[in-house]
């Protein structure tokens, strides 16, 4: 392709680096010798700018984790990195430094023997092209997407302590917003939409989310489940409004364009147009105009969707231990609807996730957790982490907060000495799950929080809306069987949580909270240094959190950072 | 002169049935107003008394309330949980402080139930202001259904559902309605 100017050849000098853009792309231009060599600018390890590091020896080291590139292969010589720079072909007129991203430096790594269709002789590197014929190998693939327009800058480094620390970008920055709805929620996970219970009957809809993507959850007559995005596959008009319902079929009201209870494209007024005048063009096909349908997949009652057809099955996703605790709620009991409560939370999504993988929080914030002895420390727990860090479960056994001995009292100002209630029976557990905990909060990968507080069970679906605001859905529910008394002991119950809740007031406003400070003391980073004898995964302790960094580790490989 | 004419043809009982349809109309209004004020002061020990021992404290979603799904944001079944959720969040909740304005309107006294207590709705309109921000928001907007019961004399609430309009919550409801 054409070669682009890059820098003037007098804005370098001997030994020395420069970053530059051509175009979009981030590019470091080196001089060795009196030979002007150029490379991708950013560090193919954690998005450092390279043009910061140091030239020495004919290698450029990241200013960052120090990872070593040869500067004229661009070959990654030792680590943390392990891909490889592209390195550009230059040349020089008169003052211009000129490259061409298409085309591979002279000396680059001959990477075009990976290329299956090179059968024969190793291709030459010489032709400008020879790089573009490799495209498909992985570490073209993605070499490709580091050169996206996504504005790349330092911003994005991840801190060189690792895991303990989380910059604030993670959670104020809309390109890393838009990056997580791409390769998160729209990527190969599973996300709750809806529990059967709310759609019993062919017909019956709720309308829901997948991330921010408005989907329409619908029971066919068939008795089959189906999701699809709620986006007319005309104008786009987010055609169903009502919350639930129940319906023969779908009508978009703008222009009346009709869809089945499968998601299928099935009417389109005056197809033909009137008095053979107007109409769509003959070779018009509804099959290929529906809207985007979903995977989907319900276990025990729990309706999930996925935009991904290579994501693995539910109770693999799910992996064995955090599949037994969704297993102890969901117990094969018909579930029974009790409501809904919905609310904004002014936080960046994740911290809803971390909250709920923050033991050393529930310790301390919460006086009706630890003055009734829910959840103490000294009380038996567990913060489960799935092998790979996506889903976790907090999990404790109820004690009767007499054990709290004087030293963790002292420890904990939530601790109320003598708080006792009017009505004492909010706090009673009647022992219903196979399970030997009183208190599971599990938390699915990635918009799905299962609470089972002692008897008061419910959904918490989280719809983002952007890095510094989600929406709470919550659906309450019990069982089919109940009766009167055990629904009302739940609801009774159901005053701990919700944004009314004495739990769930303190957590949302405490999430709020951090997000303030984010936003008006920015581009910092938190402390998430809790018992670093367990790296990232599960722990017994409560004053850990090491689940938190084990949800980092995964997201940080999912979003490439 | 067209007033004095009605109440010419008014009988003796009709007009003294008009009357105490007035006073108690009004005998509510003011207790909506002390009730607001108790509430927008933060005296939650005088809110709390505004009860009967075997009062019922929702709110409730119109989502759920229409649906007849039971599950509350706030489920109070009798004083005692009244009791309790004041001393939760003058105590022991944790929140940002704020102001609180309660618009009591719209008063029906709907007449008496089987079993003689009276039936009355009232619109609420709650105004928040957090100490950071320069506007009062609306917080909740929403219909009181309420049954009042007379105990020595004074009107108390035996239920207060309050339903509110306004299904997406604020972050979070950190004082009563």
């Amino acid at each position: 392709m054409a070669w682009q100017k890059a820098a003037a050849l007098s804005e370098l000098s001997e030994g020395g680096v420069i970053g530059v853009h051509v175009g979009s792309t981030p590019i470091a231009l080196y001089q060795l010798d009196g030979v002007v060599y150029a490379t991708h600018g950013i560090c193919t390890h954690a998005m450092a700018i390279l043009a910061d590091g140091f030239v020495e020896d004919g290698k450029i080291e990241c200013p960052l984790h120090q990872a070593l590139f040869d500067i004229k292969s661009g070959k990654a010589l030792c680590g943390p990195a392990t891909e490889d720079l592209r390195a550009y072909a230059v040349k020089v007129e008169g003052d211009d430094v000129l490259i061409d991203l298409d085309a591979a430096a002279a000396g680059e790594a001959p990477v075009a023997t990976a290329t299956p269709s090179g059968a024969g002789a190793p291709t030459s590197n010489t032709a400008p092209s020879a790089r573009a014929s490799n495209g498909g190998t992985a570490s073209e693939a993605k070499g490709e997407e580091m050169s996206e327009p996504l504005s790349i800058t330092k911003h994005y480094a991840w801190p060189a302590e690792g895991l303990s620390r989380i910059p604030d970008w993670v959670y104020t920055d809309q390109t890393i917003y838009e990056r997580e709805v791409a390769k998160i929620f729209h990527g190969p996970t599973w996300n709750f939409v809806a529990l059967e219970c709310e759609l019993p009957k062919p017909g019956d809809f709720v309308r829901s989310n997948v991330g921010p993507t408005p989907v329409v959850v619908s029971r066919a007559t068939d008795g089959s489940i189906h999701v699809f995005e709620n986006r007319c596959a005309h104008r786009a008009a987010e055609f169903c409004r009502e919350l639930s319902g129940n319906v023969s079929e779908f009508v978009c009201p703008y222009h009346q364009w009709s869809y089945d209870l499968k998601g299928n494209l099935a009417g389109v007024p005056f197809r033909r147009g009137v008095a053979g005048k107007g109409g769509m063009p003959a070779n018009f096909e509804t099959a290929e105009h529906g809207p985007r349908r979903l995977k989907v997949t319900s276990h025990r009652g729990v309706v999930f969707a996925s935009y991904s057809d290579q994501v693995e099955t539910f109770t693999d996703y799910l992996g064995p231990e955090v599949l037994r605790e969704f297993e102890a709620t969901f117990d094969g009991r018909p579930l029974k609807l009790l409501g809904h409560y919905r609310h904004t939370l002014p936080g960046n999504w994740k911290l809803y996730h971390e909250n709920l993988r923050d033991p050393y929080h529930a310790t301390l914030l919460h006086t009706f957790l630890v003055t009734f002895g829910l959840l103490v420390a000294g009380n038996k727990s567990l913060m489960l982490m799935d092998p790979k860090g996506r889903h976790g479960v907090m999990a404790s056994a109820k004690s009767d907060g007499k054990s709290v001995t004087a030293d963790a009292k002292k420890e904990m100002r939530a601790y109320k000495e003598n708080m006792t209630l009017a009505d004492p029976r909010m706090m009673t557990f009647f022992p219903e799950f196979d399970s030997p905990w009183s208190v599971t909060m599990a938390t699915i990968w990635p918009n799905l929080i299962i609470q089972r507080e002692m008897n008061t069970l419910g959904i918490r679906h989280i719809v983002p809306n952007g890095p510094h605001e989600f929406i709470m859905k919550w659906t309450m529910f019990g069982f089919e069987g109940d009766d009167e008394e055990m629904t009302r002991h739940r609801l009774r119950q159901g005053n701990l949580m919700g944004p009314a809740g004495f739990l769930g007031i303190e957590d949302n406003e405490a999430i709020k909270f951090v997000q303030d400070g984010m936003q008006r003391v920015p581009d910092k980073e938190h402390l998430v240094m809790l018992d670093p004898s367990v790296a990232a995964g599960s722990s017994e302790s409560l004053i850990s959190e090491a689940a938190i960094r084990a949800m980092y580790k995964h997201w940080r490989a999912e979003m490439g950072l | 002169m067209v007033a004095t004419v009605a109440r010419a043809t008014m009988s003796g009982d009709a007009r003294a049935e008009q009357l105490e349809a007035m006073l108690l109309h009004h005998e509510i209004e003011t207790f909506n107003t002390r009730y607001a004020a108790a509430l927008d002061e933060q005296r939650l020990e005088d809110w709390i008394e505004m009860f009967t021992d075997d009062a019922l404290y929702v709110v409730v979603s119109r989502e759920n309330f229409d649906r007849g799904l039971p599950a509350g944001l706030i489920y109070c079944e009798n004083k005692g949980m009244i009791r309790d959720r004041a001393f939760a969040l003058k105590e022991t909740t944790m929140f940002a402080p704020r102001y609180l304005r309660h618009l009591i309107g719209n008063l029906a006294v709907l007449g008496r139930d089987e079993r003689g207590h009276i039936k009355a709705t009232a619109n609420y309109v709650l105004m928040q202001v957090l100490f950071d921000r320069p506007d009062a928001k609306l917080h909740q907007v929403g219909v009181y259904r309420d049954v009042f019961r007379r105990e020595s004399g004074a009107l108390k609430l035996a239920e207060r559902r309050c339903v509110y309009d306004s299904l997406l919550i604020d972050n979070a409801m950190c004082l009563p309605v």
